[in-house]
């Protein structure tokens, strides 16, 4: 019995480790493929959780420029150690468990939030060749593992035995099991342009970035997105106005340290998850492509620098993803529960819908497109999202109703 | 020979957390905690599933089942008042595991008497092509081969929908 669909046999740095390991000293194979694996994991888990403290930094910079003023700037140069400071002065303080909690439950639940997150990462490709696992059905490992956070967020709420929290997790149970199915749909897209379910091959397939070939499909995942990941507009669960902290309220010391980082880490590998599925991924052009084009630069075109173009190109769209959250953020206001609700079923799904059924024709019309023909389906494509955008907007509102205020609200109000 | 001894450890790793939180689930007083329990004995039957290379479907069990059902459980515990106090006895107790037993004794009979090692262990290419591809090859039944089939339980979720919204509808 041979292992999953595709581990690490494609990985590039795997292959330099087997050189070394097995063929210069002679060791065993397997022992080959534990360093590999085990480097590899080492350093995309700590790389993920810095990054995700990192943007700790760069969403309050950003947030204090749209607002008019500096932000976090005294730590270090820019204040870039305000997030160590931060993470110490958390380490420090009284780790308080409320009277009537469930102690060992509401102590697993932030580990519970953060796991999910650093699986998701085993089957995203950061470079040319740079992959933990080449599932053949990646997308659906993304949306299944992605889909755990929300356990965590009903054991915290309930384990802290405190009404806030309870209802900021009952909100957040209500609004992403709404919202995974625009997103599933989304992704649907993808993979029917693509033909295919793991992640290594839908970079690879992308000639032309989705988000331009399938911008409707993009427009609800992001919108999506943002609501599994809790963030304004749809960050109702810890509305502090609301609700306290919502699941958080009953939180301090570490244990909400630990939260936060998932929380930031979670925006992180969103960004990566948008960045192979709609925007190419690691691939781009850089020095090789110079080098491949102009005689005298080709010493350029070497496997090291795509390997290193390959790598930046997939950062820099992470740090795009990242940029254009904190820009939502800091530019539209909370939407209410029952609002959120109806914008999943009312608008995202009908989308959503219509995205996979638009595709679906035109994958029929052209299996194997060329450069024109995909072309044309962008073009149609940006026609049909256009106009669905502003039918949505013109003919669905997302006021209440007179009477009820829908199931969640209706609990809440009892 | 390191591979499947490696699998053995795991395979019972696998084996011993799903049964262990499948009894910690009847077990344990709290309700709540019970649910959280299941999630754990899903997730083993999941790696279990991954074992069998049968990824697809290791996917599909924590989609739905912690994904869905498991949040849907720990849903309806939340809603219910006086939870942790209400999971001791009931009067069909003994029907109850009546049925349990008639239920082990079935499972137990059906896993004896199954021949196991249906396919030999070197596939033949065409067969072998069908374990690497399960979801396109799933798809393909799904959408030709047994489209009726499909059709009628899409029919029949959609009926529950509509059912389940008409009974909570406020009037």
């Amino acid at each position: 019995m041979g292992g999953p669909t595709g581990g690490l046999e494609g990985n590039a740095f795997y292959r330099v480790v087997y050189g070394v390991v097995v063929e210069d000293l002679g060791w065993e194979p397997w022992l080959a493929y534990l360093i590999a694996a085990m480097v590899i994991i080492l350093i995309v888990v700590n790389g993920a959780l810095a990054l995700g403290t990192l943007y700790t930094w760069f969403e309050r910079r950003v947030l204090g420029r749209f607002q008019g003023r500096l932000g976090p700037n005294r730590t270090g140069p820019f204040g870039l150690l305000q997030p160590i400071a931060d993470a110490i002065k958390l380490m420090f303080k009284e780790d308080i468990v409320p009277r009537g909690a469930d102690r060992l439950v509401f102590s697993l639940a932030p580990v519970v939030m953060l796991v999910p997150t650093l699986l998701v990462l085993a089957v995203i490709p950061f470079g040319k060749g740079s992959f933990l696992a080449d599932l053949n059905i990646g997308v659906l490992y993304i949306v299944a593992v992605g889909g755990i956070t929300t356990i965590a967020v009903l054991m915290a709420g309930y384990a802290s035995a405190n009404k806030f929290a309870t209802f900021g997790s009952m909100r957040a149970v209500a609004m992403v099991v709404s919202y995974e199915i625009p997103l599933v749909m989304a992704l649907l897209g993808v993979t029917l342009l693509a033909a295919s379910m793991s992640v290594v091959a839908i970079v690879e397939a992308q000639h032309l970035p989705y988000l331009l070939v399938a911008p409707l499909g993009a427009f609800v995942f992001l919108t999506a997105i943002s609501a599994e990941l809790n963030r304004n507009p749809f960050d109702v669960l810890e509305a502090e106005s609301e609700l306290v902290a919502g699941y958080l309220t009953e939180y301090s010391g570490m244990k909400y340290g630990v939260f936060m980082l998932a929380e930031f880490t979670n925006t992180i590998v969103a960004g990566a998850i948008f960045a192979v599925l709609f925007l190419q991924g690691w691939q781009g052009p850089g020095l090789s492509w110079l080098g491949s084009q102009v005689g005298f630069l080709s010493f350029l075109d070497t496997g090291a620098v795509r390997q290193i173009e390959s790598h930046a190109w997939f950062l820099a769209k992470v740090g795009l993803f990242a940029f254009v959250a904190t820009w939502v953020r800091a530019t539209l206001p909370r939407l209410r529960i029952d609002q959120i609700l109806a914008l999943a079923w009312k608008v995202l799904f009908p989308l959503s819908m219509l995205n996979v059924l638009v595709l679906a024709v035109e994958v029929i019309v052209w299996p194997e497109p060329s450069a024109g023909e995909l072309g044309i389906m962008a073009a149609i494509n940006w026609a049909v999202a256009g106009a669905a955008i502003f039918a949505a907007a013109r003919l669905v509102s997302l006021s209440t109703p007179a009477r009820g205020l829908g199931p969640v609200a209706a609990v809440e109000a009892r | 020979m390191a591979d499947s001894l490696f699998e053995e450890i795991v395979f019972w790793v696998l084996a011993a957390t799903t049964v262990g939180a499948a009894l910690l689930v009847v077990h344990v007083q709290s309700l709540f905690r019970a649910a959280l329990l299941l999630i754990v004995s899903f997730l083993g039957v999941a790696g279990i599933f991954v074992m069998a290379n049968a990824e697809f479907l290791a996917v599909a069990q924590v989609l739905i089942y912690v994904g869905g059902i498991a949040v849907l459980v720990i849903f309806a515990v939340m809603l219910t008042r006086d939870v942790e106090h209400s999971n001791l006895g009931t009067p069909v107790q003994p029907v109850a595991l009546m049925l349990a037993v008639v239920l082990l004794g079935a499972l137990t009979y059906a896993v004896v008497q199954a021949e196991w090692n249906l396919l030999p262990d070197d596939l033949p290419g065409p067969l072998a092509a069908v374990f690497v591809e399960t979801p396109a090859q799933l798809g393909r039944l799904l959408v030709r081969d047994y489209v009726l089939a499909f059709e009628i339980a899409g029919a029949f979720l959609l009926a529950a929908v509509i059912g389940a919204l008409s009974l909570v509808r406020e009037r």
